[in-house]
């Protein structure tokens, strides 16, 4: 029950925070939501404690799933990277949101 | 025995990504990152030709990554579908960099190469174009996902270029959205993996036969989720023309022809090969027609052109889902057709709308006047690409409506026939839409003190050098290629629909080789 606690608690804390208004706890919701994500994928394949999946060291019975692991792996890099970026955007577009007004392009009639 | 062309698939992937280093290794010098651009993308569509051409022959080239079989490895496949969307995507980047290239010491210059630390359009667009050949190639949905980072990643830093406020801000929007939809992606493949242990497509389609029929409408609709966001589909269609109109052209051309027709693939990819017992046809059907309704709505009420393609870019999404809906080999093959018609013509028309800008100072129709006396030249090319995205016969936007509201008929439910007559408004608005464009930017005269014949005041105007020229007016003569060269086109539109509602071929590529190389 742990895992599905956890995967709860941090899309609700993702959720919370992405509905913010601050760039950066948006940035924090987003990070926590892809936590969220591997920890699901980690869940499909590792249900039980299982040992690492080396075939040196574990029986292929006693073994997790590699595969799930190789994803996680993958989507955390992923995310690291984009968190970087979006941190920079937050840092160069900063109080935009409450200081300026939209420019789409639209004309606001006051 | 014919050669085996299946060694050139990952070719696709390396030669661009190979070809973003190069880039980035050279920055400073624009020589020869235009020099090793330019030639990987020729390389990219050449090889995309040869692997048409086998695809269509000898039946989908499949690669097994690092011999790895298709239950633990990564499969690449390139059958008539995936055949025929890269080569229209090696085609149009192709076009838009060397419009870029063409473009010379001009504004986009001053932003990546002269005041940006690093001169990164190059390498971004080369990552871009090895993202979206991966989303098309990919045998796998962790694959798939992979591609479409590389992609957004890519498309994060092109959209953001030279980091002005206003592109950050249009920015911010574009990135939270994208990752949202990703994240849902994410957990979609986690729970395919948990409910089937696989996430090889082709393994996939048959594995989710055997598992109950909730559970598969449960990751369909999660998948459809994911790449509704990405394809704008009328719900989760407002990041779009939020977040576009503030890039360059050339960016903004690259963006409107790829980024939502890869969602739009990976719908039909999935629809057709994953979930053909738990479609949501009634549901998609629906959200087709508010896509076109509220789109082209949302084209007319816009001043700058800029938006209004934008919002017409939403609209059209809408013609493609119908035609996925739909579902029949009839509708899935108009549906391929309108798409390789609307990646060239979308593309061109923002390619030409940077024509209008360099010429008119601005893109906003309350400011343009008298451009078809100004420069009769860009009044051709924008007229044509125009009345080919309303569908006026016999361009080829014309025929492939033709193609949708047929199958729409045959379908013969009531809200199939709903949407034939909601995809013929459609069409007429669109008219409409680019009509007021054309009367207001070309026709009218003396706008805002504007003096006709010639050059216009305030504003700061660029010569129309061949350089960009040429690009936009190739694109305009691919885009009518596809009307004189559609019935062979249509026929292999055909053939590849035959293959996506059969899946035969597709699985036996994957599965019945054995999973040797």
């Amino acid at each position: 029950m742990i895992l599905p606690i956890t995967i709860g608690v941090l899309t609700a804390g993702a959720i919370y925070l992405m509905l913010q208004r601050g760039m950066v706890r948006i940035i924090f919701g987003l990070a926590l939501l892809a936590h969220a994500a591997n920890l699901l994928i980690l869940s499909a394949g590792v249900t039980a404690w299982r040992g690492e999946p080396l075939p040196s060291r574990t029986g292929v019975e006693d073994a997790g799933d590699p595969l799930p692991q190789a994803f996680v792996l993958t989507a955390i890099v992923i995310a690291l990277a984009v968190t970087v970026l979006m941190l920079a955007m937050a840092v160069i577009g900063h109080n935009d949101d409450t200081k300026r007004m939209p420019e789409t392009g639209e004309t606001h009639r006051r | 025995m014919s050669p085996d062309y299946a060694p050139l698939v990952p070719l696709m992937v390396v030669l661009p990504l190979i070809g973003a280093g190069l880039t980035l290794a050279a920055a400073g010098r624009t020589v020869v990152q235009r020099a090793v651009s330019l030639t990987v993308l020729v390389g990219m569509t050449g090889l995309a030709a040869v692997l048409l051409w086998a695809a269509d022959t000898q039946g989908p080239q499949v690669v097994f990554v690092g011999g790895w079989t298709a239950t633990e490895g990564i499969v690449l496949v390139v059958d008539r579908l995936a055949a025929l969307m890269i080569i229209v995507s090696s085609v149009v980047m192709l076009a838009v960099l060397s419009y870029s290239v063409g473009q010379g010491a001009s504004s986009f210059d001053e932003e990546s190469d002269g005041h940006s630390p690093l001169p990164v359009f190059h390498p971004a667009l080369l990552v871009l174009a090895a993202g979206v050949t991966t989303t098309f190639i990919s045998g796998d949905l962790f694959h798939l996902y992979v591609g479409f980072e590389m992609l957004l990643s890519a498309s994060f830093v092109l959209l953001t270029l030279g980091g002005t406020v206003e592109r950050v801000r249009a920015g911010t929007t574009y990135v939270l959205v994208s990752l949202l939809s990703s994240v849902i992606f994410l957990a979609a493949i986690g729970l395919v993996y948990a409910a089937t242990g696989t996430i090889n497509l082709a393994l996939l389609s048959e594995r989710l036969g055997e598992i109950p029929l909730g559970t598969v409408a449960l990751l369909n609709l999660m998948l459809l989720i994911g790449f509704a966001v990405k394809a704008a589909v009328f719900p989760m269609s407002g990041w779009l023309p939020e977040s576009y109109p503030t890039a360059p052209a050339p960016v903004t051309a690259v963006f409107a022809g790829l980024l939502t027709k890869v969602g739009v693939y990976a719908m039909i990819r999935t629809q057709t090969l994953l979930f053909p017992q738990a479609r949501f046809d009634d549901l998609l059907l629906v959200a087709a027609l508010l896509t076109m309704i509220v789109g082209i709505l949302g084209a007319i009420a816009q001043d700058d052109i800029k938006r209004m393609l934008s919002f017409t870019l939403v609209s059209h999404i809408g013609f493609l889902i119908f035609g996925i809906a739909v579902g029949s080999t009839h509708g899935l093959a108009s549906a391929i057709f309108y798409v390789i018609h609307h990646i060239t013509v979308q593309t061109t028309l923002f390619l030409v709308l940077g024509l209008v800008e360099r010429v008119g100072g601005s893109s906003d129709t309350t400011k343009l006047g008298d451009l078809a006396r100004i420069s009769p030249v860009v009044g051709v090319l924008f007229f044509v690409p125009a009345m080919n995205l309303a569908g006026i016969p016999p361009f080829s936007g014309f025929l492939g409506k033709v193609g949708l509201v047929q199958a729409g008929v045959a379908e013969g439910s009531w809200l199939a026939l709903l949407l034939v007559a909601g995809s013929v408004l459609t069409s007429l608005l669109t008219l409409y839409a680019v009509a007021k464009v054309w009367g207001r930017a070309f026709w009218s005269e003396n706008v805002a003190g504007i003096t006709g014949g010639g050059p216009l005041r305030g504003g700061h105007h660029q010569a129309l050098e061949a350089g960009v020229l040429v690009p936009t007016a190739a694109l305009v003569v691919v885009g009518l290629a596809l009307t004189v060269l559609a019935g062979p086109l249509f026929d292999v539109a055909t053939r590849a629909a035959v293959d996506l509602t059969l899946r035969e071929p597709y699985l036996l590529a994957v599965l019945g080789s054995g999973g040797a190389p």
